[in-house]
């Protein structure tokens, strides 16, 4: 009885590794696959892939929000700077 | 050469996200590029923002940045700017005139019946200098200082920052931290008005207005302090693809009330009885999530660059905001592009925010009738057109369109405020030049 109950048990757990580990696997081969190598950065070295592609305009929509709106901040420093109304 | 140029464009697009994140945007690793080492980079611009029938405001900007053998940057930046205009002083039109005293306590000014009230003394000249330095520390850590100086004639502004970028997976992912101190000193001509007591109109060229505009005074100045923390993470997606996820904390400390805006004390029916000075809580803390995703797509779609970002900000005074904002770059032949512009803004008004104060109302402690922190729907609609000259140079000019859109979040206006706007749009024209070198 203790030995069919245990195979039945082991079976599942068998069954069960055999479905959470490939999963876990690929789940994880996946983070590791997020990116690229260093010899697939053509686009992504283009200006207009920057975060911040171009950081005068950035600054000076900063500004203006800034002035105009009660928010700031959020992808840079909010920061204090100005006492503009 | 190309091999050369390729290593050049590999070393920055390594460095991409790890400038980005750095939290100042001056370290324009991108821009770089195109330069060798130990050459200056300029980025100049020139910017109109004008308001119908309110500010006009005129911004030149100039930013430095060389980049040393070594991967150290040094970026500056001078930016000057001034202001000039009409302002919203905080008060509701009336179906009759209207007199206010100038924040400096110097004349008087009408605002014609029906009209939103404007302080048309407004101006001022500012001068901002900014310096960062940024370097690696040790394998995958880049370190970054900067400063801030900004001058106006009433205000000054120091502020410094600090930063570290650890990239990992490649450099497919960056994780970054920074911090960064600000001081404010605030001199107001004609000094700080005393929270909630009345503005005093009458006849400024008597001899006892100063002394009795003085007893609405507390001082000449006041001072404010903000601590912000930025928590960054980027992921590279793909070879088209890059993620930015931002969380930042901000205390600001002190004196964050307008010493010019004001608030109508109405009587039952509408009518003004009297303009109090408003009066906010002398402490804010705001915190806000970022995120953004860039995408290159293919020639199908033009070889276009998308850029989407939305960010959600929160803070103890009750007010919460929603921005999302969109960027098209869409290359035109082999040396220009447009980038049309697309952003959308909505926030909440601050628990203590009143367009006006009704007469024999319980007591309050803080209250403010300034717009900016009432409820709000604002797009902006606009594109920029960029060329590449010979030498890598770049010009480009940007048009923009600024609607502000204030609602009213629920107050019952009386019956003397019927038929006028007490929540005016406020539009405004972008137009700026830059000229990269």
């Amino acid at each position: 009885m203790w030995l069919k109950s245990n195979f039945i048990k082991n079976t599942m757990v068998n069954k069960a590794k055999k479905i959470i580990i490939p999963t876990l696997l690929i789940n994880l081969t996946a983070c590791a696959n997020l990116g690229v190598e260093p010899w697939e950065r053509d686009l992504l070295a283009k200006k207009e892939m920057a975060l911040t592609s171009s950081p005068v305009d950035a600054a000076l929509d900063d500004h203006i929000y800034f002035s105009k709106e009660a928010s700031s901040g959020g992808k840079s420093f909010g920061g204090g700077g100005c006492g503009c109304n | 050469m190309a091999c050369i140029g390729n290593k050049t464009n590999l070393k920055a697009a390594l460095s991409i996200a790890t400038s980005a994140l750095l939290g100042t945007s001056v370290a324009t690793t991108s821009q770089v590029q195109a330069k060798d080492a130990d050459e200056w980079q300029f980025d100049t611009a020139y910017l109109l923002y004008s308001e119908v029938d309110r500010v006009t405001a005129g911004e030149a900007i100039i930013a430095g940045t060389k980049t040393y053998a070594n991967d150290e940057i040094l970026n500056l930046k001078f930016t000057v700017d001034a202001l000039t205009g009409s302002s919203a002083n905080g008060a509701v039109a009336q179906p009759n005139a209207q007199t206010f005293t100038r924040p400096s306590g110097n004349g008087q000014y009408v605002t014609p019946a029906g009209e939103t009230p404007l302080d048309d003394t407004f101006q001022d000249t500012r001068v901002q200098l900014n310096g960062q330095w940024t370097q690696p520390l040790v394998e995958n850590i880049t370190g970054s200082v900067g400063g801030h100086f900004s001058k106006e004639y009433d205000y000054l502004s120091l502020g410094v920052n600090g930063n570290l970028a650890y990239d990992f997976n490649k450099k497919n992912s960056t994780f970054s931290m920074g911090l960064s101190y600000f001081h404010d000193i605030f001199t107001p001509e004609g000094g700080i008005p005393k929270p909630l007591s009345s503005m005093l109109v009458g006849d400024s060229s008597s001899p006892e207005w100063d002394s009795e505009f003085a007893k609405t005074r507390v001082g000449d100045s006041e001072d404010k302090s903000t601590a912000d923390i930025l928590v960054g993470f980027t992921q590279v997606i793909s070879r088209r693809m890059i993620t930015a996820f931002n969380y930042s904390y901000s205390m600001v400390d002190g004196y964050l009330t307008d010493p010019f805006k004001v608030v109508s004390v109405l009587n039952t029916e509408g009518l003004v009885q009297d303009n109090i000075y408003e009066n906010r809580p002398d402490s804010r803390v705001k915190q806000s999530t970022f995120m953004q995703a860039k995408y290159h797509f293919d020639e199908g779609m033009l070889n276009m660059v998308a850029d989407v970002s939305y960010r959600y900000m929160w803070d103890d005074w009750g007010i919460n905001s929603h921005t999302i904002d969109t960027r098209f770059n869409i290359p035109v032949g082999r040396a220009s592009y447009i980038e049309p512009h697309l952003r959308f803004y909505q926030q909440s008004a601050a628990d203590f925010f009143k367009p006006f104060l009704i007469e024999d109302q319980s007591s309050i402690d803080f209250i403010s009738a300034d717009y900016r922190i009432g409820e709000m729907t604002a797009v902006t609609v606009g594109a920029k057109y960029g060329v590449v000259l010979t030498g890598g140079n770049e010009l480009s000019i940007r048009l923009e369109y600024y609607h502000q859109m204030p609602t009213n979040s629920g107050f019952a206006e009386p019956a003397a405020l019927n038929g006028l706007d007490t929540a005016p749009v406020v539009d405004a024209i972008i137009v700026q030049v830059s000229y990269s070198f």
